[in-house]
């Protein structure tokens, strides 16, 4: 029997990996997927509490975050095409402009 | 017509501001009939004005218009408004009559001054103050018109303002005057406590209803605060001392302001709130001491002065002194009356002294002039006219209503304010002649440079000159004793007390029916002897007063030095002030504020170079610090609930 635990623990460890994949990778485009990946294992503890509570809120969540999740993708890849485009790289480690 | 009373008040300040907004670009023969025709045509209206009130019956000659609501907060209620009667359609025909005449003198006066067109847009601001002041039916509103025409005054103090003298007494004559004015809020203020109104109808009303026994603490503070602020602008003892250094201004400026009309604002105060003050026996004899002292104190100093303007402010402090006398023992209308006829002579005086000074380019110490009178006889003899009638000789002006003060301080005060009053009397008649003498007659000690271009002033200076000695010869017909048109005129603004005014004449008449002409005669003495000595002592025997001098040295020094007033209040006042100041400036603005600022601003710089360092630049160690705090939060979270 898969309990709700069991969804939520899953749930911990793929946002685990995706913070973790956003700290110690240095490609953007990897940055960015690990950043879905954190948002994908939220929505998906949204859906196991749904089920599981008997109640259609959870669900009408997760569709709030996947078109938030895709308007963001659009942006954040045209942010990195643009970077790329006046740096010619998408590696983090070269982008520390960000400081006075 | 009497509607037409905010007329009054808009041409002066339409004259101002245009003249102050366009006056560089206009020439200057359009600035002098702009201002002139400003004042022109409300002298004009109030004319019509003081004739519409003419025409109605005595008691029914109170008019209000109320224009808008100007402050209207819980029941505080102050209204922008017009309140015409007897005694302010009187202040009016003063303030732009004499006004009139002293704008069209300024237009010769000042013809060479590249201040033009700002002196008439002060000079017409001045105007409208003034006529605000006298005009408004509430306190807030007067107070208004109250500071006003202080600001006037310090801009036309200062109007030469590259002269340090200049720039200084204007500060002074506003600082002083602030002294005063800060008495007046309060006055009001504790009014507006009391009764609950500033209108002036509603409060006097209710004081005359007799809700306040006279005697009264509350009534009493009321009318001493609200004398503070009339000691300030008629420059009594103690605040009289920035009025001699405001002759550091134009001299039309001081003939207007400092003498004819500003100067006389506190008397028009008390008469105003005659009958507050006749509620209150203390403030009373208050007013009636320091207007006498003011009498006394300020004549004997014009005895020493050298400078022609000078001793005519001196003289001024001294005539408004007997004009405070006058209210302090009741007798409002003589007061007013006193204000009427010195608006005249003081202005005649003022402006003569002006055409003397044009005359000798500028120089106004008396011992370089003597033996101008053929040189300029126009302003000779109209400046004859007006020391006469100064001096109280009949029948001029200043006699009656001096005379009238001094009877009435006699019957209504006692002995001891009418020998005051009537030895200032003879020191006025002794220091004006000596002014006379000095000036006009006698050898000539002109500068021979001078002397070349000495010259009578042009028209449109000497006719202003004829038209006030004309009013200085036959204004004092209007208050005959006896059968006085302007008591009767009055009578309703002070009619609180007509009982009391007939308490005069008859405690005059239980005295014998004599004593008023027995005044009268006692009264023409004093001016003549008082002539007498000034003319042994500066046309017979020139070598008397420098023997004096030496005769009587100590208190010679001390006239000559104004009793040290200016250098005790240094002393006392400025110095100690100005020492604190300097000390607040060093330790608690120098040091502790802007010490606290700055130190706020070196602290923050200090931390934030340290933590700067945490500042990489890389994305990354942002979100780690994101992480850390998140986790950090999340356990103190588990840890708390626990």
């Amino acid at each position: 029997m898969i309990t709700l635990t069991h969804y939520l623990v899953l749930s911990a460890i793929l946002f685990s990996i995706g913070v973790v994949g956003v700290l110690i990778r240095r490609n953007a485009i990897v940055i960015f997927m690990c950043i879905e990946l954190m948002l994908n294992a939220v929505n998906l503890s949204f859906v196991a509490f749904a089920h599981y509570l008997h109640s259609m809120e959870g669900q009408m969540f997760v569709f709030f975050s996947m078109t938030v999740a895709a308007a963001e993708a659009t942006v954040g890849l045209a942010i990195i095409i643009a970077i790329f485009r006046n740096k010619e790289t998408v590696n983090v480690d070269d982008m520390n402009i960000m400081k006075w | 017509m009497l509607n037409l009373v905010a007329l009054i008040l808009l041409f002066p300040l339409i004259g101002s501001a245009m003249n102050g907004l366009f006056g560089r670009r206009l020439r200057k023969e359009s600035i002098g009939y702009i201002a002139c025709g400003a004042i022109g045509l409300s002298f004009f209206i109030s004319v019509l004005v003081f004739i519409g009130l003419l025409l109605l019956p005595p008691e029914e000659r109170i008019f209000e218009k109320h224009l808008f609501s100007w402050i209207q907060s819980g029941s505080f209620n102050a209204a922008v408004g017009f309140q015409v009667d007897p005694l302010s359609s009187l202040m009016i025909l003063i303030v732009t009559g004499v006004g009139f005449l002293i704008h069209i003198y300024s237009m010769g006066y000042m013809h060479d001054d590249k201040g033009y067109h700002r002196y008439f847009s002060y000079l017409n601001l001045f105007t409208f103050s003034m006529l605000l002041l006298v005009l408004s039916n509430n306190f807030l509103l007067m107070f208004v018109g109250w500071e006003a025409v202080g600001l006037c005054s310090y801009l036309l103090i200062g109007f030469w303002f590259e002269k340090k003298s200049a720039s200084d007494a204007a500060k002074k004559a506003f600082v002083v005057n602030r002294v005063g004015d800060f008495g007046f809020a309060l006055g009001i203020m504790l009014i507006f406590l009391t009764f609950h109104s500033i209108d002036f109808t509603e409060v006097f009303n209710a004081a005359s209803h007799g809700e306040f026994a006279i005697g009264n603490i509350t009534i009493t503070l009321i009318t001493l605060l609200l004398f503070m602020g009339a000691a300030g602008k008629s420059a009594q003892i103690p605040l009289y001392t920035w009025l001699p250094d405001a002759m550091e201004g134009p001299t039309p400026v001081s003939a207007l302001i400092h003498a004819a009309t500003m100067v006389t604002a506190g008397v028009y105060m008390i008469a105003r709130c005659n009958v507050l003050y006749m509620l209150s026996p203390f403030t009373m004899t208050v007013v009636a001491s320091i207007g006498a002292t003011t009498a006394l104190f300020a004549a004997s100093i014009g005895l020493m002065q050298n400078d022609i303007k000078r001793v005519l402010a001196y003289s001024t402090i001294s005539q408004l002194g007997y004009m405070f006398l006058a209210c302090g023992v009741g007798a409002f209308t003589a007061g007013i009356f006193h204000l009427m006829t010195h608006a005249f002579f003081k202005a005649l005086l003022f402006l003569g002294s002006g055409s003397v000074i044009h005359a000798l380019s500028g120089e106004q110490d008396m011992r370089k002039m003597g033996g101008l009178k053929n040189h300029i006889p126009i302003t000779y003899k109209t400046f004859l006219i007006g020391t006469v009638a100064i001096a109280g000789i009949p029948p001029f002006a200043g006699f009656f209503s001096k005379d009238e003060i001094l009877l009435e301080a006699f019957v209504r005060g006692n002995v001891i304010y009418w020998s005051i009053g009537a030895f200032a009397a003879f020191l006025t008649a002794f220091y004006m002649f000596r002014l006379l003498f000095m000036t006009f007659h006698g050898e000539s000690r002109v500068d021979p440079h001078v002397k070349e271009h000495l010259h009578e002033s042009p028209r449109n200076m000497t006719i202003p000159l004829i038209i006030l000695a004309g009013l200085s010869i036959i204004g004092g017909f209007w208050g005959l004793p006896g059968a006085s048109a302007l008591n009767h005129f009055l009578s309703p603004v002070f009619g609180g007390h007509g009982h009391n005014e007939m308490h005069g004449v008859e405690a005059g008449a239980h005295h014998g029916i004599g004593l008023p002409s027995l005044m009268m005669v006692v009264s023409t003495l004093i001016a003549i002897g008082g002539i007498w000595l000034a003319y042994q002592m500066y046309v017979k025997k020139q070598e008397l007063p420098k023997k004096l001098a030496e005769r009587f040295a100590l208190p010679y020094r001390i006239l000559y030095n104004k009793y040290y007033v200016d250098e005790i209040y240094d002393a006392i006042f400025v110095n100690p002030v100005k020492k604190i100041s300097v000390q607040l400036w060093k330790k608690v603005d120098a040091m502790m504020i802007d010490g606290s600022v700055n130190g706020v601003a070196r602290f923050v710089t200090g931390t934030s170079n340290i933590f700067r360092f945490l500042q990489t630049g890389y994305v990354r160690n942002y979100a780690f610090y994101i992480v850390v705090g998140c986790i950090f939060i999340l356990i103190l979270t588990t840890w708390l609930n626990k």
